[in-house]
């Protein structure tokens, strides 16, 4: 059990002008279930940083005051447990079990205890594998209930959840906050985007401002009720906001490409015959391991099948339709199809924000107007590995448009995305679509296959010998 | 295929042997062929070694197919040696003494990782040769991060694809595209590494409390043993090269 209380809080990074998080006065009682809200930008991993005791002092510049049960966050390391965002880089040992003893190793508990309480921390969270299942075998959501169990196993006073279910596809997310609701004795702050689904297991929700202060504090219910839209509109998944539909405009129009008992061994095989169609939104649907990436990557001609054939119609490719499109030369590929992968990252090609866009253009003057329909226009100049999530996604989407492909498919393209980021790709790929484009979304997204009226394709669990 | 996951039968012999001893054992051949250039020594440490693989659970067949780049390395290595000399004559055994020299040094170390469990070298480090946890559990750590990197290479490639990008045969193409495909693996990765010091952090590593370790790793009398039979009989090769005159000292 622990007691949080910040007197004017702030804390500035290293060798940045603006304050990250000021100005804060917060007191949480022990044993509070907290979220942690605002808008992107707000502060709120950092506030979260700074209680985790992970802001040594040379990390940058603080003022006023923070505590944990009367002792600087640093010094109540030991009270103290966190889990992230991206299960893959916060499991450090190979086995289950010696995961979640890294902790208790290292506060120096006797050899012959950890044993004992591995096991219960493991069937605090449901963990459904013994000790020795190896950590990279595990799904998202099996990673992140480990995490978990990795950091209640010293018995924290104080949980903090810097967006854990971010990664992960709903039946993941599902178990993790299912896991949540069963801690009773700790102090609980979570910060998350989509906070709808949490809100009936929370005491209270913290609305941090983006210029410093808080700008709302008290129950769910009251603060979604008197800060709702301001909150939706700002990027947060409020409960009872729903999403803008985009129905499609016109019927789906030409074939652009079609496979015949498609596979890739051993993710994919013999995958029943796929049509994509110009002015029509397919969504790619099925649980991890399915093949949905591997999918995406061989419709986009950036794979080549072990078995079986994706074929190009002339409507797509003119003339190079009798080569399937794993052949065409990378220039040819992109003028037709665009493909936007989950980690934007992957695909920045150059150091300049305006440069990325101007790469492989089929109309170089309408850089600006991309930029500016994609609100990056004031980071034209930036490098793009310099910018936060949502700014990398626009970017990455915007860049496969550049080439005006006529087909985009796109993996994954709203994980992780606050709702504005949301709103705005929907509506985009909704144009896309209705001005004669084919997309092709691989999803978990059960909102964004209805907001874009998208036909659904189900690739079906994989086969357990595979597993 | 995973060139590092264990192949070995984990009940053999010499496979249950402490990782530190295993380390040891192999260290001591290495000594031994570095000072000596002649072909005699690298030779019966290569058969000594060969006639121990069966005692670490491996079968042979296994190991081929686990050390065939060596061999092909070695091989080139050989072959070029002996069609760029200028004295025919010598270069011949020079050539192949070399390429048994680094079959001899390479295969204590191939043994030893296929038949250690990672996790188990970083134990026995810690508890048996005293290393700071620091060091060993942290490149632990790191090492499980190093099959997504091979992944990510593939991604990052076709995502230049994807984007248009075709070097085609121009040389300076070629090497610009893969600069910038290293440049995003490395941001990537130390992005990823970032957050899993961060990880650690929180959990207390590294905090200067006293560590305790869940697993424990035994140094025993037969580990001990097993060190001073290596570091015999790698003694016993360098004297067989010596007494046979074949003894050519690195430093002569």
């Amino acid at each position: 059990m622990s007691t949080v209380r910040l007197r004017g809080f702030g804390h500035r990074h290293a060798g940045r002008r603006r304050w990250a998080v000021r100005g804060v006065d917060l007191e949480i009682p022990h044993g509070e279930r907290v979220a942690l809200l605002g808008p992107s930008g707000a502060g709120k991993s950092t506030l979260l940083a700074a209680l985790a005791g992970l802001l040594p002092p040379d990390s940058g510049e603080r003022e006023g005051g923070i505590e944990i049960d009367g002792a600087d966050p640093r010094d109540a390391r030991a009270g103290t447990g966190i889990v992230f965002q991206d299960p893959q880089s916060q499991l450090v040992m190979e086995r289950a079990g010696d995961d979640v003893a890294f902790g208790l190793e290292n506060r120096g508990t006797p050899p012959d205890q950890i044993p004992a309480l591995v096991d219960a921390a493991l069937r605090r969270v449901g963990f459904p594998y013994g000790p020795r299942r190896s950590t990279g075998a595990l799904s998202g959501g099996e990673q992140q209930r480990l995490a978990l169990a990795g950091a209640l196993v010293t018995r924290p006073g104080l949980l903090l959840l810097d967006e854990p279910t971010a990664n992960l596809d709903p039946a993941g997310a599902a178990l993790v906050r299912q896991v949540l609701a069963g801690i009773e004795d700790t102090t609980q702050i979570i910060v998350e985007h989509r906070i709808a689904e949490l809100a009936g297991q929370l005491d209270r929700v913290i609305v941090l401002e983006p210029g410093g202060g808080i700008r709302a504090d008290g129950p769910p219910e009251q603060v979604f009720a008197e800060h709702g839209d301001q909150l939706a509109a700002d990027g947060v998944w409020v409960p009872g906001h729903p999403v803008p539909a985009h129905p499609a405009r016109t019927t789906p129009g030409d074939t652009l490409l079609r496979t015949e008992s498609l596979s890739y061994r051993p993710v994919l095989r013999d995958l029943d015959a796929v049509t994509v169609r110009a002015a029509e939104a397919l969504a790619v649907l099925g649980p991890n391991g399915a093949g949905k990436s591997t999918l995406a990557l061989l419709l986009g001609g950036l794979l080549a099948p072990t078995g079986g054939r994706v074929t190009a119609t002339p409507e797509l490719a003119g003339a190079d339709h009798t080569t399937p499109p794993h052949k065409w030369r990378a220039p040819a590929l992109a003028r037709r199809i665009g493909s936007v992968f989950q980690n934007p990252e992957h695909q920045f090609v150059t150091a300049k924000v305006r440069d990325e866009l101007a790469l492989g253009a089929a109309r170089p003057e309408r850089t600006d107007e991309l930029l500016q329909r994609l609100r990056l226009d004031a980071l034209a100049e930036a490098n793009p590995h310099t910018l936060s999530g949502g700014e990398q996604r626009r970017l990455s989407v915007a860049t496969a448009l550049a080439a005006a492909p006529r087909l985009l498919i796109l993996d994954e393209p709203t994980f992780g995305q606050d709702r504005r980021t949301w709103a705005e790709l929907v509506a985009l790929l909704a144009q896309l679509r209705d001005e004669g484009h084919g997309v092709v979304a691989v999803t978990h997204d059960a909102d964004f296959l209805t907001a874009l009226n998208a036909r659904e394709l189900r690739l079906a669990a994989p086969p357990l010998a595979a597993v | 295929m995973n060139r590092t996951a264990p192949i070995a039968d984990p009940a053999a012999v010499l496979a249950r042997r402490n990782p530190v001893a295993k380390l040891a054992a192999a260290a001591s051949f290495a000594l031994a062929l570095v000072i000596s250039l002649d072909p005699v020594a690298p030779g019966i440490a290569l058969a000594v070694e060969l006639a121990a693989v069966p005692l670490f659970g491996i079968r042979y067949r296994a190991l081929a197919r686990r050390a065939w780049p060596l061999l092909v390395s070695v091989l080139g290595a050989v072959v070029t040696l002996f069609l760029f000399a200028a004295d025919r004559q010598h270069i011949l055994t020079d050539a192949l003494a070399l390429g048994l020299r680094i079959v001899a040094v390479a295969l204590p170390g191939v043994l030893v990782f296929a038949t250690t469990d990672p996790t188990d070298l970083a134990d026995a480090l810690v508890q048996n040769a005293r290393l700071s946890p620091r060091f060993a559990i942290g490149t632990l750590a790191a090492w499980r991060l190093v099959p997504l990197l091979g992944q990510e290479w593939q991604l990052i490639n076709a995502a230049r694809r994807a984007r248009g990008v075709d070097p085609g045969r121009n040389p300076a193409a070629r090497l610009r595209l893969f600069a910038s495909a290293t440049f995003t693996l490395l941001v990537g990765a130390i992005r990823r590494g970032t957050r899993l010091a961060s990880a650690m952090d929180a959990r207390g590593f590294d905090s200067g409390a006293p560590r305790t370790s869940a697993r424990r790793q035994r140094f025993t009398a037969v580990d001990a043993a097993f060190v001073a039979a290596s570091t015999a009989l790698a003694a016993g090769a360098v004297t067989v090269s010596v007494l046979t005159g074949a003894f050519h000292p690195v430093f002569s």
